[in-house]
């Protein structure tokens, strides 16, 4: 199963769990089965179906460049982060 | 390296087997810019041109009860006069601008002012006239009636309780939570690695210190500009300067309410970016008077406008909390950093967090970081962006805890290095950095051995930046001569066209002047996200490689079609298309071009790609510098810069970036700051007064490259465009300590403050 780290602002969800590990083999399915296991997660993270702008999403050190349909190996870490601005 | 002989620039190479990657070619571009033909953004011309000039607000808060254009509307000469009332109604969202995102409505009212100004220099209304004097002329009949408000200028008058609020809809968000409190703080989050609180317990030595930097500016010499024209057929063309021609493309459609297929943008060459040239500002006021008039419309900033009225990079204020076993061990630390977003929300604050603690291996971290808008221009980006700022504050704190332990600072830094595995306080893992090579080359760099001179301080600081991936592409089309067009979207800021033809000349075998590199328009190329995160080389030039391999693999079908042989049985090398069983078999590409009509047609490679294995570069700077006395002057005596370049593609080009990237951030450090009067007008916008360092301000700045391949690239290149400005202003500090003794936590260090700090 995927590890997935739960920033501090978010462990409210998780009653204080930092990491959990969760089944899914794309972005998509992770957050929904981590919504099944900690209620709120799709609301927190999703707006319409989309990856709320204020929030990137990493797998195993990188950015996401694809968006819900990444996939996600059992052995990945999924890391909820602030989108960033800025740039050179 | 270790020598005490003068180089001024070294290169620490760890893969040489290339042919053209890592050599120095003349760059493709040169000739046009040395003799001035060259077309940039102000130098757009056209039949029936006319000339457009925007009114700024004299107020830092104010609510707009009316716009009167009438008298400005009846001067002879004036063509039409927009308000942000002409742009159409549309729905929010949120527009993506490359590595940056706002929304769509504060988008709009930063250019072009709806309800409220809220900074001086926001723009109200744009006019097109005849000529620039018309138009400036008219400016003055416009009447504007304003309710001022108070205003807040810094993090913390905005972050009391009690300030005055810019905006009365934005409420704090708590990384995707909605805290439902309105307030001038746009943003929190907080990354937490390890107990903190037990760390601080296993300390020996804790240093604690609060520091401040102020508003600068990218200091570009090309000021924003932009030319539109509206056609009679509904479609608009922009000519413009821009890091990126598809976020001008799209942020227009949204802003305009247009599908991107009606917009088209051609970049011209551009002076300067840094960051700055990513949003837009005046190309949609050309527009909407383009609309208007049925004539090209051009609009050039000021030097004043392009200081008041676009983004320069945040002021802010970070806390540092650091401590570490007496042996050297840091066993927590906590960075609380608040930055100005300017009017709108987004300031580099995240990028920030990302940087802040990224050279160490920390067991136990927080971090707390805030996005606050105050009223100022909406900041922008600025090569690495917030990292500076952060870097200004830990590595100032390092220095001063391996002075309690009395530790060498770059040993205290080696001990507490990150390497491939560490995971970083804000979560991911890194993969294959180079850290702890460019600490060990500061360490053994001849400047560090050898001894300062009398009266002279020395400081050592290092700085990161992420990078970033992002969509480009490239087609390559095979010319009858054997050479090669290459079409890609990068807006050129440093040379990019040369590195990206290097690469697509490694794979074909051929010369880096064999490829003829063009930057073209959003109608000729896919969708190629902005020049910005240090990404064109590694990213356009990924597509480069695709596209280079696609046209390899043709050439090889093409000559087993001559040949009547498998393709499977043929290869490629330098240039050399050869059958891997047949001797006789052989015929260089060139030879192949020439008969591409009569075997087929011709030959185009293409690709479009969004890398993923983008690697961070790590900086570092060893400086010496002498205070005088009486008059608080700095002097950097000696500056060396050692950065990670994955490999140099163009070794010319990454001492460039180095040298530039330090020469901004000493002027950062000594002089630059936007001085803002009570009222929140800044009293310093020319170039006179905004103090930017000259060469005759400056050493030479030696650089050393060093080389850890990046996996994530074919020719493992990270991207070296930032990191480079981050080390300088924490260095410097810890330079001037060494001089002198004070610990100065305030940018910039002008003499006045020097005085101030040999005073006390």
């Amino acid at each position: 199963m995927a590890l997935v780290f739960i920033p501090s602002q978010m462990q409210p969800l998780t009653k204080g769990q930092a990491r959990v590990e969760v089944e899914g083999t794309n972005v998509k399915q992770i957050i929904e089965n981590l919504d099944s296991l900690h209620p709120g997660f799709v609301d927190r993270v999703l707006d319409e179906g989309n990856i709320k702008p204020s929030i990137s999403i990493a797998v195993d050190g990188d950015i996401i460049t694809m968006g819900l349909i990444e996939k996600v190996s059992p052995n990945s870490e999924v890391h909820f982060l602030p989108a960033i601005s800025g740039g050179n | 390296m270790t020598t005490t002989d003068y180089d001024p620039n070294v290169v620490l190479s760890t893969e040489n087997d290339f042919k053209v990657v890592g050599t120095r070619p003349v760059r493709h571009d040169g000739v046009d810019k040395v003799t001035g033909r060259a077309i940039y953004g102000a130098d757009y011309d056209a039949s029936g041109l006319l000339h457009g000039k925007i009114l700024r607000s004299p107020h830092a808060h104010a609510k707009i009860i009316s716009i009167d254009t009438s008298k400005a509307e009846a001067l002879d000469g004036v063509h039409a006069v927009v308000t942000a009332a002409d742009f159409p109604e549309a729905a929010d969202k949120i527009m993506e601008l490359g590595e940056d995102e706002t929304k769509l409505r504060d988008l709009r009212g930063n250019i072009l002012a709806r309800d409220k100004v809220l900074y001086v220099g926001h723009a109200i209304a744009g006019i097109a006239a005849t000529n620039a004097h018309v138009a400036e002329e008219a400016l003055s009949l416009i009447e504007v009636e304003f309710e001022v408000l108070p205003s807040v200028m810094t993090t913390d008058e905005a972050m009391a309780d009690g300030a005055p609020i810019l905006h009365e809809d934005q409420t704090t968000e708590e990384l995707g939570d909605d805290s439902g409190v309105v307030s001038n703080v746009a943003k929190h989050f907080q990354h937490i690695k390890g107990d903190i609180a037990e760390g601080f317990k296993q300390a020996d030595v804790i240093v604690e210190r609060e520091y401040n930097t102020v508003t600068v500016h990218q200091g570009y010499i090309a000021p924003h500009n932009g030319t539109a024209f509206w056609s009679a057929d509904g479609r608009l063309h922009i000519w413009c300067e821009t890091q990126g021609s598809f976020v001008v493309r799209d942020s227009l459609a949204d802003l305009l309410d247009m599908p991107v297929s009606m917009i088209r943008v051609t970049p011209t060459e551009i002076g300067g970016g840094f960051g700055g040239k990513i949003p837009i500002y005046v190309e949609p006021v050309a527009a909407l008077l383009s609309k208007k008039t049925g004539t090209p419309v051009k609009i050039v900033m000021t030097r004043k406008e392009t200081f008041e009225g676009s983004g320069p990079t945040p002021g802010s204020k970070i806390k540092i909390k650091v401590g570490a076993t007496k042996e050297g061990k840091i066993t927590a630390a906590h960075a609380w950093m608040a930055m100005e977003a300017g009017a709108y929300a987004g300031s580099p604050v995240g990028a920030a967090a990302q940087c802040v603690f990224a050279a160490y291996d920390l067991e136990n971290g927080l971090i707390d970081g805030f996005d606050v808008v105050v009223n100022k221009p909406k900041t922008a980006a600025y090569r690495a962006p917030g990292s500076p700022n952060a870097a200004f504050g830990f590595e100032q704190a390092l220095n001063e805890l391996a002075e309690k332990l009395g530790m060498d600072p770059i040993d205290l830094r080696l001990k507490n290095v990150a390497t491939e595995g560490t995971r970083r306080v804000d979560g991911p893992v890194f993969q294959r950095i180079g850290a702890k090579e460019v600490l060990e080359s500061m360490r053994e760099h001849a400047h560090y051995l050898s001894e300062k001179q009398e009266g002279s301080g020395r400081g050592v600081a290092i700085g990161f930046w992420f990078n970033i991936g992002f969509d480009s592409a490239c087609n390559i089309a095979l010319n009858k001569d054997g050479t090669v067009n290459l079409t890609e979207g990068s807006t050129d800021v440093g040379g990019s066209r040369t590195s990206i033809a290097m690469q697509a000349a490694e794979v074909l075998g051929i010369s880096a002047e064999d490829v003829r590199p063009s930057v073209v328009d959003t109608d000729t190329i896919g969708f190629t996200a902005v020049t910005g995160g240090s990404r064109t080389t590694f990213a356009t030039g990924w597509a480069a490689y695709e596209a280079a391999q696609d046209v390899k693999k043709q050439c090889i079908t093409r000559a087993a079609s001559i040949w009547d042989v498998d393709p499977d049985h043929l290869q490629m090398e330098d240039g050399i298309i050869s059958s891997k069983t047949d001797s006789e078999l052989k015929m260089t590409i060139k030879e192949l071009a020439a008969q591409l009509s009569d075997t087929g047609g011709g030959i185009t490679g293409r690709a479009s790609v969004k890398p993923r294995g983008v690697g961070g570069s790590f900086c570092g700077n060893i400086v010496d510098l002498s205070i005088d006395q009486e008059t608080g002057k700095i002097t950097i005596d000696r500056f060396t810069a050692i950065q990670d370049a994955g490999k140099a593609l163009h070794p010319s080009y990454v001492e460039g970036q180095m040298q530039g990237g330090s020469v901004q951030g000493i002027g950062w450090e000594l002089n630059e700051e936007y001085f803002m009067s009570d009222e929140g007008k800044m009293n310093n916008t020319s170039l006179l007064d905004y103090r930017m360092p000259t060469a005759l301000d400056l050493p030479m700045i030696d650089t050393v490259i060093v080389e850890v391949a990046n996996p994530g690239h074919p020719f493992g290149v990270r991207g070296i465009g930032e990191a480079n400005i981050v080390p300088p202003t924490p260095a410097i500090a810890n330079a001037v300590y060494d001089s002198c003794g004070s610990r100065i936590t305030q940018l910039p260090m002008s003499p006045g403050s020097i005085l101030e700090a040999l005073k006390s």
